[in-house]
């Protein structure tokens, strides 16, 4: 997993609350066996006026101008600011995947779905949880200057303003120290091997009909 | 004095007496169910990293979102899909590990042949990399959903770190109307607390109506947990539990069963268990439910409009229902018995079982479907289910009245396969979603339970089931 510290970017708005991981990448191109590739597919629908198929070379497609992302004010985003709920449903590690594809390594929303949450620390996706007046306020400046950029600080739990208010974020300290130092998550679990054989013994012996 | 999910967290607690973990924990878990989608990723990391699966047993596996619904002698059409299948079983095959393949009768939603096999056991941890996971709780188990990632964390390590949620407890008491099905229960559930209600809560479903509920009821309601945002719903271990597990390929036998019964008996919240939050409802004013719009929380009731976002303070609410009004084609205050509907689909890992099939069938049992309705189909969720259902003589009410009956798997759920809407086609679907473009681009939704499904298709638009028997 690459490593998070501090990143200033542009940021893009998608100012629609619940929207779901079937919006985020629709199901046709989870039929795909790899982990990469799927960025030229983010928000497929909303992106495009043709239908998308795996496979298809998406800058011969039809992009729809008035899908925010198309604008070129918001060319090159790595942060994306959302709405209550974000990543809702479908429980597919490809949304991630194709937002981290396309060039986005934070997610500012006042609330995610759990497992999209989850979701995103395993592969050094950051999701921030701030306040929704506080969004409200981002979503106006982001509307007001083309090329608004924030400034994320994952050490300070920190998100920034060009005009320097600061807005502080919580995070698990084990997430934090996986992100900031670019931990794999199994290693380090596979640390406790003999914990685990351990509590599967006594579990084993106390319900043997788990292990038949 | 413990909750249900108390007592499961507690047990399952590996000790690692370490202090850099945070809140998180380490969880064992002890069922793994495996499908194509969400996997090859997993399997491939795995073998990259040179591990090896820890334990062999834990793991279930079966293809089912991908698979066709028609016949299946000539294989997958579809050459991507066809990777994705054939995928998982080189996988499975050359790890040793159990899976249904594709033409096996024991094939089906994965949600639906864990519980029908008896791999879905009380007291269980069970994870799958599926969001409908959650299912699986309608045993007394944890059963939660899981990324990919974390899919690989368990093949590696039979263990996830996670979080503790806090508790929910959804109590439903009384008794549901004629022809109101858990469904309805489900629906109602999440159309009071909304689809981000259930966020960072285990919700555990009890009360007099609950405990009056079969296990495909509660499983279906427990499906739908995620829906209200939960990542786990539960239901205690009753009776009703046992008798269902009893007899099933992997559940315990002779002394071993008795001794499972005992400890199975102790699931169950205590009397004085404290919750973070308690929702109730009362069963006898639930009615039958429709969804209107593009997220499960949009929904009301059989009698009732289509709702004016007019009405709305919220701005981004009002602009949510506008757009979600648009995309689905309606106007506001419409009654939702004049919309009428192209396309119905009774199937799911939400409503695909047996009870559900026989709920339709006796809606649809000596009528036809409607002149407008294009495509009426079921698709049980599994072979076992299939068989039953043809025993019963369910599969000859369903084409006679103009139905298909197709081959188990997802379906038109989502849409992987063949089985999809057309852009701007209309359906009556038992599943779990009515996202923009879950059952096909551009397709619109709306969920109900079987019996209402089948009522659609005989009138051609929405009615009152209630009304309809007779
Ligand atoms: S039936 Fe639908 S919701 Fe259930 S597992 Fe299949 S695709 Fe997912």
């Amino acid at each position: 997993m690459e490593k998070f510290h501090t990143l200033t970017a542009v940021v893009a708005p998608i100012d629609r609350a619940n929207v779901d991981t079937d919006a985020i990448i629709p199901k046709q191109f989870l039929k795909s066996i790899k982990r990469s590739g799927f960025g030229q597919y983010l928000f497929d629908e909303w992106r495009f006026l043709d239908h998308g198929e795996p496979g298809m070379d998406s800058s011969k497609r039809q992009p729809n101008p008035e899908f925010v992302l198309n604008q070129p004010r918001y060319r090159g985003a790595q942060i994306l600011v959302a709405r209550a709920n974000f990543g809702c449903g479908s429980s597919r590690e490809h949304a991630p995947w194709a937002l981290q594809d396309y060039g986005f390594r934070v997610i500012i929303a006042p609330s995610f779905a759990d497992i999209f949450f989850n979701n995103c620390f395993k592969i050094g996706l950051l999701p921030i949880v701030l306040d929704s007046k506080i969004l409200d306020l981002i979503f106006v400046e982001v509307a007001m200057h083309p090329g608004y950029q924030l400034t994320v600080d994952l050490q300070n739990q920190s998100v920034s303003t060009p005009d320097h208010k600061l807005f502080e974020f919580e995070i698990d300290i084990f997430r934090k120290h996986c992100l900031l130092n670019g931990l794999d998550e199994i290693g380090l679990t596979l640390q406790h091997a003999d914990k685990i054989k351990a509590f599967e013994d006594k579990r084993r012996e106390q319900q043997p009909w788990l292990f038949a | 004095m413990q909750t249900l999910y108390d007592k499961l967290w507690d047990q399952h607690i590996v000790p690692t007496e370490s202090t850099d973990a945070g809140s998180m924990s380490l969880i064992y878990i002890d069922r793994h169910l495996v499908h194509e989608v969400t996997s090859p990723q997993a399997f491939e990391s795995l073998k990259l990293a040179g591990r090896k699966p820890w334990r062999l047993n834990s793991i279930l596996a079966v293809a089912d979102h991908n698979v066709p619904t028609t016949d299946r002698s000539d294989g997958i059409q579809d050459p991507i899909s066809r990777l994705q299948v054939d995928t998982l079983d080189q996988n499975c095959d050359e790890l040793g590990i159990t899976q249904f393949k594709m033409n096996d009768l024991r094939q089906g939603i994965v949600h639906v042949i864990g519980p029908e096999q008896g791999a879905t056991l009380p007291g269980m941890t069970v994870v799958c990399g599926d969001s409908h996971t959650s299912t699986h709780g309608a045993f007394g188990c944890l059963a939660f959903g899981i990324g990919t990632s974390e899919v690989e964390h368990v093949l590696a390590t039979q263990c996830l770190l996670i979080k503790k949620s806090k508790t929910m407890h959804v109590v439903v008491e009384g008794q549901l109307g004629l022809g109101v099905t858990a469904k309805d229960i489900a629906l109602a559930i999440i159309g009071k607390i909304g689809t981000a209600g259930g966020t960072g809560y285990a919700i555990e479903f009890a009360g007099s109506a609950i405990r009056e509920l079969s296990m495909e009821g509660r499983m279906t309601l427990c499906n739908m947990a995620i829906e209200a945002g939960a990542r786990a719903g539960m239901v205690a271990v009753d009776d009703t539990t046992i008798n269902y597990i009893k007899g099933r390929p992997f559940a315990p036998q002779g002394e071993m069963w008795e001794r499972a019964v005992t400890y199975w008996k102790t699931l169950h919240s205590e009397p004085e268990a404290v919750f973070d939050r308690t929702v109730t409802l009362d069963a006898a004013q639930i009615k039958p439910q429709v969804t209107w719009g593009t997220s499960p929380e949009m929904v009301t009731t059989i009698d009732g409009t289509v709702p004016d976002p007019a009405r709305v303070t919220d701005e981004v609410k009002r602009k949510d229902m506008q757009h979600a009004l648009n995309y689905m084609g309606l106007k506001a205050n419409m009654p939702i018995q004049q919309i009428t509907v192209d396309k119905v689909f009774i199937g799911s890992c939400t409503n695909s079982r047996i009870e559900d099939l026989r709920a339709a069938a006796q809606v649809v049992k000596n009528k036809k479907i409607a002149a407008n309705i294009k495509l009426a189909m079921v698709v049980p969720g599994s072979g076992l289910v299939k068989q039953q259902a043809e025993q019963e003589g369910l599969d000859k009410i369903f084409t006679k009245a103009g139905f298909e009956w197709r081959e188990p798997g997802c379906s038109m759920c989502l849409a992987m396969n063949d089985d999809r809407l057309n852009p701007g086609e209309r359906c009556a679907s038992t599943s779990n979603r009515n996202f923009e473009g879950r059952q096909g681009s551009g397709g619109r939704t709306h969920l109900v339970s079987p019996a209402m499904a089948a009522a659609a298709a005989i009138a051609g638009h929405f009615v009152d089931v209630r009304k309809m028997n007779g």
